[in-house]
């Protein structure tokens, strides 16, 4: 690649006289130099002519039995796919060829376009199977996301809003008095997400209750993706996990709403139907 | 008399001609707006704000394409997962919800000081005045409040649906902990923005939580003590988490969105079917 290719001094000087620009006519003399280069060493050049072509199609023919030249002539069953002229490869021929320059390994030669197909693609290259990323794309049932989805969205969106604004206009946030450090309410309660843990204080010791349950929580939460290692997603198949989880979220829940409404001064049981409630958003 | 006349003709006939140079209908009106530097500057070739819009496959798949969406969502989704029952839309609730805080939050920003201490209440006293006394304050406020609220309850949803579909399987495990980060940044947001009222349900809801913290084992009072910027909770909690909750934690929050959603589509999309 590194050596510097002549250019044809004497097609470049007729070009130039032509008319044409510099750059194509330097382009052109060195093509010109290029194909000197390789008559003068005997190679073959460019794209095989008519006469060519169908002596090598003659010759394929003559080797692969001779037969195949009328599959795509005649014949009732052939009639789905286009005629094809004589002077081009049936697909059954062409199926023939790519099998067997696949090795004949038994899977059809399908390599790109099915090698049955009428669609006359060329074979450009054959790659290694390591070579190829494998990529699974099944045929999917799709629709386009606008303004299938969007609108979708877009809808729930709007009632969303419409729940936040309808609940602020008719709800206020609460605001008590000043903070006072030195003056601590009767109860004492987090905001309601953490009150199950403030309610596994009551069972265990602090650090459990509000460092190790919800540490490890957090982790194997995470981990379960690795965990479970059940391919099917079906809730028939995995009865084991959904119970896992089902049994997880009700037990939070639990604590949750106990925390919440069943704990009153000094955080002690109470019944909010008897006692009231003591619970802040 | 007749230089009368002929100024009052020519008037007549100048109305004539700029009446006749006048774009006449709105086609023409929408040309000349359409057909600028500017406006194609701003909209892409093969937009719809350019060449209008009809509804051809080809025009649907331009009008995603075409759009900043584009970032989010692909030109086509699976059909399944449109259906209502099989997201809830709990995922991009969530996500509404964020953007919905984000914009009532910055209209707060706007009338609250993170200042406590004696002398100088001034958090409180912003509170009280946003409710009493801003166009809209009260409203807004009780929207993020109650926005608040709302979106950890759809995140944890959001969360329970993806595991009952299964959906947290390869190749989307890793999205998973991308969720369960998400879950404990939506968390950190809530509870940093519970302590800004400065009220006697804040502090001591942060009170009792922060005293959690600092049972850490072997360094909880350096947790404890990071956390309330001092031994006990006071003014400088309450700078330090005004910082975590506007900045520090959205900022982050964001990013992991977005690590979020990019592993959606690389993931090839939702989940399923089942
Ligand atoms: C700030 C919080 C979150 C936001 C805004 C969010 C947003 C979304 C959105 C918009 C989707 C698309 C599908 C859908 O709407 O259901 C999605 C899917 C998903 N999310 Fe989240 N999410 C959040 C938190 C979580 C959490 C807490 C988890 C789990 C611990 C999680 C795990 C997943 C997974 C695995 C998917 C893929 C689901 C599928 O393919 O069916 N996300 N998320």
């Amino acid at each position: 690649m590194s050596e510097e290719v002549q250019i044809d001094q004497e097609v470049y000087d007729r070009l130039i006289a032509e008319g044409k620009s510099e750059r194509i006519a330097r382009a052109k003399a060195k093509a010109a130099s290029v194909r000197k280069g390789k008559v003068a060493a005997g190679q073959e050049l460019g794209p095989k002519s008519p006469e060519e072509n169908q002596q090598a199609l003659a010759a394929f023919r003559e080797r692969s039995g001779g037969g195949a030249a009328t599959a795509g002539a005649g014949g009732g069953a052939a009639t789905a796919t286009k005629e094809v002229p004589a002077s081009r490869l049936s697909p059954e021929e062409r199926a023939a060829r790519v099998s067997a320059s696949l090795g004949g390994n038994g899977n059809g030669g399908s390599i790109g376009v099915p090698a049955s197909s009428a669609h006359t693609h060329r074979l450009l290259a054959l790659v290694p199977p390591a070579g190829i990323q494998q990529v699974q794309s099944k045929q999917q049932d799709k629709v386009y996301t606008w303004p299938h989805l969007l609108i979708v969205e877009f809808v729930a969106l709007l009632a969303m809003t419409a729940v936040v604004l309808v609940t602020s206009f008719f709800l206020d946030a609460p605001l008590g008095a000043l903070a006072n450090p030195n003056l601590t309410p009767n109860p004492s309660k987090a905001p309601w997400y953490f009150l199950g843990l403030q309610e596994l204080l009551r069972y265990f010791h602090p650090m459990v209750a509000g460092v190790t349950i919800p540490g490890v929580g957090l982790i194997v939460l995470g981990a379960a993706a690795y965990v479970d290692k059940n391919p099917s997603a079906k809730p028939e198949n995995r009865k084991f996990a959904n119970m896992a989880m089902t049994f997880f979220l009700v037990m939070w829940t639990v604590f949750v709403f106990a925390g919440s409404f069943f704990r009153g001064p000094g955080f002690n049981w109470v019944w909010p139907w008897v006692d009231g409630l003591f619970f802040e958003l | 008399m007749s230089r009368m006349s002929d100024f009052l003709s020519d008037v007549k006939q100048r109305r004539e001609e700029l009446k006749a140079k006048r774009p006449s209908s709105f086609g023409e009106v929408k040309t000349s707006v359409q057909d600028n530097v500017i406006w194609k500057s701003i909209f892409r070739p093969g937009s719809i704000y350019r060449k209008g819009y009809r509804d051809t496959s080809r025009d649907r798949a331009l009008a995603a394409m075409n759009n900043v969406l584009y970032h989010l969502h692909p030109v086509k989704v699976k059909r399944h997962g449109l259906k209502l029952t099989y997201t809830y839309c709990l995922g991009g609730l969530s996500f509404f919800l964020f953007i919905l805080l984000t914009i009532t939050g910055i209209f707060l920003m706007f009338f609250y000081r993170p200042t406590a201490g004696a002398g100088s209440e001034l958090a409180y006293l912003d509170m009280r005045n946003l409710s009493a006394s801003v166009t809209f304050g009260n409203l807004v406020r009780n929207m993020h409040r109650w926005g608040a609220h709302l979106m950890v309850f759809t995140v944890f949803l959001h969360m329970a649906r993806v595991f009952y579909h299964g959906a947290y399987k390869p190749p989307r495990e890793f999205n998973w902990v991308v969720g369960v980060i998400l879950l404990t940044l939506t968390l950190l947001l809530s509870f940093t923005g519970y302590l800004l009222p400065w009220d006697q349900l804040a502090i001591w809801a942060v009170t009792v939580g922060t005293e959690m913290m600092g049972f850490t084992p072997v360094f909880g009072k350096q947790v404890q003590f990071v956390l309330l910027g001092g031994v006990e909770i006071g003014p400088n909690t309450l700078l330090r988490w005004y910082v975590l909750h506007v900045l520090f934690v959205p900022f982050v929050t964001v990013i992991f969105l977005a690590v979020h959603f990019w592993r959606i589509r690389k993931d090839g999309g939702i989940s399923g079917p089942l």
